[in-house]
């Protein structure tokens, strides 16, 4: 899993932009896929037949991660740019950013701006272009994308912090899932989506076009921060399945059978009820005419921070209780 | 293209009155225009026009080409005991473009006019602010309620009156460019010899969330949509140069990314490509913002691959939006140069 995680945290995968990491996933999913391919959006969908094939669930995680794209580059060779999808501008200022094509700069606010007044549109990409001509023959023009350089650090026992752990952790539980359970209970879609970020686009169309009986999402939630009150969950203390979010109320028959399931297996869990915040999960729902769709989410303190940190153990938890739902289904049977 | 018949079509087309969810007169117009074309159409629930014309060849995979047909307006809302009538925005209207105008009844072509307290009778506080819409009242002439009410009903809706003009150096103003000129060049494409098979749609209600677009989409579910807007200019305002969105003058606009859609790469790429084989002009929309039909198409049914085609326009939404000659052919040129193609899909 750490191999995954290593590997799923490096390709670079800003909305928009995703081709990089779908190839490699396709690719490490390949032994295990009945069928795979990439829709227009540029979803990846992954199926693995099932004992029932008369019922379909659709697992979504997504591949994107917040970025940035080039807006204009000025004379003097600076790269303005614009947020992709909710970027912390003080937790991005003063690091080193890599470009789809490999071009790797530093992003700093513009002179003078107090922190308090910085946003993306005040902060300015640095690739030592000493003016526009010289950028623009490196491949920066407008509408580039770049990201935050890949990191990825043990800290202490089995934490670890990393840039994009959301939601490369939930790629990581749904490609383990996907390689690692016996025969799923029913034809299972394991779906790659694109654009989540800036308002899950990607999962709609994939779900509409799977037409799924269940969907679950996989992604993270806030975790216990420093300083933090009545935190949403807590690091070590297992899965989180989630109850709400601010857009979705996942299916009780979903919440009570993970339940089951966690029990069964002896799966360490948590509720997740999160007052803010939205996942693929009320895409899949309300996708066609609807499904029962829930979400399990991984607990990740520092979320759109370039050191999002999580502990393996819950990983685990959330890989071993999807396993299960793979194997299982939604009845006992 | 026969530039002159495009510009008169364009102008026909800008006086009709069609705000969101009363497009039956640009409808009809269209409807009328493209009848010689041998194009098979049909009008869907929502009074959406979808047109399919035979090219040439056939294309492995289905094309659509969107345009708008609604544009923005006013709803009534209320009658005052003085006759006056209280409305809202049909639409995102900039309120200061709104006091002191002139507005057209839709059902009767009746003038009225938007009521402002003048300079004169203005306390300090009032001086130099303009009203939100809604404490904003149409005149129509009458003296009462009663009078009133016999004349315009609540739910009547109005727009700017025609006002299309050729001016300046190759600039043309009017109400409605937004975006009775994409329908324009897809009448114009529709009636011309096509290499391949295209659906064309006419949309409605575009101005108040796309609805008319979510509908064809799920109908046609098309492979590639192309949307043609008209997009803000910003040259004219004190936006530092890298920030204007895009400029008059220097062809049509080709969008990465907007407040709505996330374009695709191959697509653009294309265009530009294309574009420039082709010495049409064309320039990157630079800011993140606004957002079309696009969306729609993207993440309606299965999902399309989208690609947006833009005339730089001054003063959208307002009575008076500015656009050059020479970008409107621009757009209009790029865009027959990429239906000659197959575009390779992968």
């Amino acid at each position: 899993m750490l191999n995954l995680m290593k590997q799923f945290t490096s390709a670079f995968s800003v909305t928009g932009w995703e081709r990089p990491l779908a190839g490699l996933i396709q690719q490490t999913l390949a032994p295990v896929a009945d069928e795979s391919f990439i829709d227009p959006l540029g979803n990846l969908l992954v199926l693995r037949k099932g004992k029932d094939s008369s019922r379909k669930l659709m697992i979504a995680s997504h591949m994107d991660e917040i970025g940035f794209v080039v807006t204009s580059v000025d004379e003097s060779g600076f790269i303005h740019v614009s947020n992709v999808g909710g970027i912390h501008a003080v937790a991005s200022s003063f690091h080193r950013v890599r470009f789809r094509n490999g071009v790797i700069g530093v992003i700093v606010p513009e002179s003078g701006v107090k922190a308090a007044d910085l946003n993306a549109n005040k902060l300015v990409v640095d690739i030592g272009a000493s003016d526009r001509k010289s950028a623009e023959k490196r491949g920066i023009r407008v509408g580039e994308l770049c990201a935050v350089m890949p990191m990825l650090q043990r800290l202490s026992g089995s934490r670890y912090a990393a840039k994009a752990f959301d939601d490369r952790i939930g790629c990581v539980v749904s490609a383990y899932a996907a390689l690692h359970a016996d025969t799923p209970a029913y034809d299972t879609w394991f779906v790659f989506t694109v654009q989540e970020e800036v308002g899950c686009r990607g999962a709609k169309p994939a779900a509409f076009r799977i037409s799924p009986d269940y969907a679950l999402a996989l992604d993270v939630t806030t975790a216990d921060e420093c300083g933090g009150k009545a935190p949403v969950t807590r690091l070590g203390d297992g899965a989180a399945i989630k109850i709400k979010d601010s857009s979705v109320l996942c299916a009780p028959e979903i919440v009570d059978r993970l339940t089951e399931l966690a029990k069964a297996r002896k799966v360490k869990y948590q509720y997740e009820v999160l007052t803010a915040g939205g996942t693929d999960t009320s895409s899949m729902q309300m996708a066609g005419i609807g499904c029962i769709a829930g979400c399990i989410s991984i607990p990740t303190r520092y979320i759109h921070s370039p050191v999002e940190t999580l502990d393996m153990k819950d990983l685990k938890a959330c890989a071993d209780l999807l396993t299960a739902f793979v194997e299982e289904g939604i009845s006992e049977t | 293209m026969e530039t002159a018949a495009f510009f008169n079509r364009l102008k026909d087309y800008c006086a009709i009155p069609g705000p969101s969810g009363m497009e039956d007169a640009v409808r009809e117009q269209i409807i009328a225009d493209i009848s010689a074309s041998g194009a098979e159409y049909e009008v869907d629930n929502l009074g959406n026009l979808i047109v399919f014309k035979r090219g040439r060849n056939r294309r492995p995979y289905k094309l659509l080409l969107a345009a708008h047909m609604d544009e923005v307006g006013f709803m009534i809302s209320a009658v005052t005991d003085e006759g006056l009538l209280c409305f809202d925005a049909v639409g995102g209207i900039d309120r200061r473009v709104v006091s002191g105008r002139r507005v057209r009844f839709c059902k009767d072509g009746r003038t009225g006019i938007v009521a402002s307290k003048s300079i004169h009778i203005q306390t300090p506080e009032e001086f130099g602010k303009c009203e939100p819409i809604p404490d904003m009242r149409i005149d129509i002439g009458c003296a009462d309620r009663a009078e009133a009410e016999a004349l315009v009903s609540i739910g009547d809706c109005a727009v700017f009156p025609p006002n299309y003009e050729e001016f300046g150096e190759g600039l043309i103003k009017s109400k409605a460019i937004d975006d009775r000129f994409g329908c324009a060049v897809l009448v114009e494409l529709i009636n011309s010899d096509l290499e391949y098979d295209t659906y064309f749609s006419f949309n409605t209600c575009e101005e108040i969330g796309c609805d008319g677009a979510t509908e064809v989409c799920h109908r046609i579910r098309p492979d590639v949509a192309i949307i043609l807007e008209a997009t803000t200019a910003g040259d004219t305002c004190d936006a530092p140069e890298g920030r204007r969105a895009c400029e008059l003058r220097k062809g049509a606009v080709l969008s990465h990314m907007d407040g709505g859609t996330i374009y695709d790469k191959d697509l653009l790429s294309l265009a530009l490509h294309i574009g420039e084989e082709a010495h049409i002009p064309c320039q990157l929309k630079n800011i993140v913002a606004g957002g079309n039909e696009a969306r729609s198409f993207q993440t309606g049914a299965s999902g399309a691959r989208v690609l947006a085609i833009s005339a730089p326009t001054r003063y959208i939404h307002s009575a008076c939006c500015v656009a050059a000659k020479e970008d409107l052919l621009a757009v209009e040129r790029l865009t027959r140069a990429i239906l000659e193609r197959s575009i390779p899909l992968c």
